[in-house]
């Protein structure tokens, strides 16, 4: 194996473009490192995107966030700005792992990572977050729900990085919330989660929503039924029992050791109507 | 395989060596450098055992590459008694009986320094949750966190 750390993001994808073998991006590491660990992965070549300029950052500007890839899971809890625009973001991200794997872990990782199950991303997807990719044909910008296509795959072309995550700015009156089952109380892979982004006007009626489920189907998945269940309410009783019918409506879970088919398309019901009522919440609704 | 040449900084001190590309920084912390206080219990990431900080951050070392830490600060159990002055928690943990075998015992200080660091009075909770990346099999955890809240107490004087 190959260990390059470039010092520009041309470069990293000329050596991924280039390479003939079996090439990965190393940020945080937390996963690559356990694979290649346990044999299931022996790259030939391994490009460390960490000296590259801006990849530690966490921008605020006038159209929103952008965050590097490189940034780990303790850095963004540290922002209190992102913080405060993003807590359902922030308080995915920060589900993953130890505070040894948070001193490394990224989103992008995570995202890249493909698992169904992944706690940084479903707040990500409510967030309608987009990922800027760079690679050897130049940049392109996709929604981060373009990126998983099927358990461990994703939509990346050979030579392809992922260098940032844009969260869109925020209008007045918004928030966002994520919430996983796990049967402990941390350091677990998510049985079911739920991640809902809402915006509400100044009476505190939803005007905006979005709900997002992960690890009830191959890709954590976008449920437009649920969304349009909380828009015009003010979260009462009977929109919740819309949204959870809606949420139940699109599981299509698998059955394993860590929960029933029956299990997880009842939970992803409960814990969006929990999300939903934090979010709620946060955005200022009483 | 052909060596990575790196030069960091390990404790305060200047440090060179050659590693595989693919050599986890622990296994050159203890292999190369002689520096076994970080011990292996997993190997991935799951027990805290091989805990260090890089540039101030807590890792695991198991899952950092030995070539990555060029040109950083790497801090390991080995810098954190001055000379034969032990620190606090070195010293409560004894005083605690907060170990039994000592495997976990360098990765727990570690990391409990890493979370005063950040958060001097800490609850219960708090330290709990702060120290969930690290295993123990001896000590039921009790008398390790009894040994973070003396320890918190102690540094802050009160």
């Amino acid at each position: 194996m190959r260990y390059e750390a470039p010092e520009t993001l041309k470069s990293a994808v000329t050596l991924l473009a280039k390479e003939k073998g079996l090439a990965f991006v190393l940020a945080g590491g937390t996963d690559l490192l356990v694979k290649m660990k346990g044999g299931f992965l022996e790259p030939d070549l391994v490009v460390d995107i960490k000296r590259i300029k801006g990849v530690f950052d966490i921008a605020k500007s006038a159209t929103g966030f952008r965050i590097g890839a490189a940034v780990p899971g303790v850095q963004l809890g540290e922002n209190a700005a992102l913080v405060k625009a993003w807590p359902g973001v922030v308080e995915g991200a920060n589900l993953i792992g130890s505070k040894q794997v948070q001193g490394r872990c990224t989103m992008v990782g995570n995202l890249c990572n493909g698992s169904p199950a992944a706690d940084g991303v479903p707040a990500l997807i409510a967030a309608n977050a987009k990922v800027v990719i760079s690679g050897p044909k130049g940049k392109r910008t996709i929604p981060v729900e373009q990126v998983p296509v099927s358990p461990g795959r994703i939509s990346l072309k050979k030579g392809e990085i992922i260098e940032a995550i844009l969260l869109p700015k925020r209008p007045a009156n918004s928030s966002d919330a994520y919430l996983r089952f796990i049967p402990r109380t941390e350091m677990d892979i998510a049985v079911v989660s739920a991640a809902v982004n809402l915006t509400l006007d100044g009476k505190g009626t939803v005007k905006d929503a979005r709900v997002v489920l992960g690890a009830v189907a191959p890709t954590i998945i976008v449920v437009p039924a649920a969304a349009k269940a909380l828009i015009g309410s003010k979260l009462d009783a009977a929109a919740l029992e819309k949204l959870a019918a809606a949420c139940a409506a699109a599981c299509k879970p698998i059955d394993d050791k860590r929960g029933t088919i029956e299990f997880r398309t009842k939970v992803a019901g409960v814990l969006a109507r929990r999300a939903a009522e934090i979010a709620y919440k946060r955005a200022g609704g009483k | 395989m052909s060596g990575v040449h790196v030069s960091t900084t390990i404790n305060g001190d200047a440090v060179e060596f050659v590693c595989n590309a693919d050599e986890p920084l622990l296994d050159v912390l203890r292999n190369r450098l002689g520096m076994t206080g970080a011990k292996e219990g997993c190997g991935t990431g799951d027990c805290g055992a091989c805990s260090v900080t890089i540039n101030g951050r807590l890792v695991c070392s198991c899952l950092v590459l030995g070539a990555e830490v060029n040109g950083a600060k790497v801090g390991t159990i080995e810098g954190m008694a001055k000379g034969d002055q032990l620190h606090p928690l070195q010293k409560n943990f004894i005083s605690h009986a907060a170990l039994q075998c000592g495997i976990c015992t360098p990765g727990f200080l570690i990391a409990a320094k890493a979370l005063l660091d950040k958060n001097p009075d800490p609850s219960e909770e708090e330290i709990r949750f702060g120290l969930a990346g690290n295993l123990c099999r001896c000590t039921g955890y009790d008398k390790i966190v009894r040994a973070v809240q003396a320890t918190a107490k102690e540094m802050r004087g009160a």
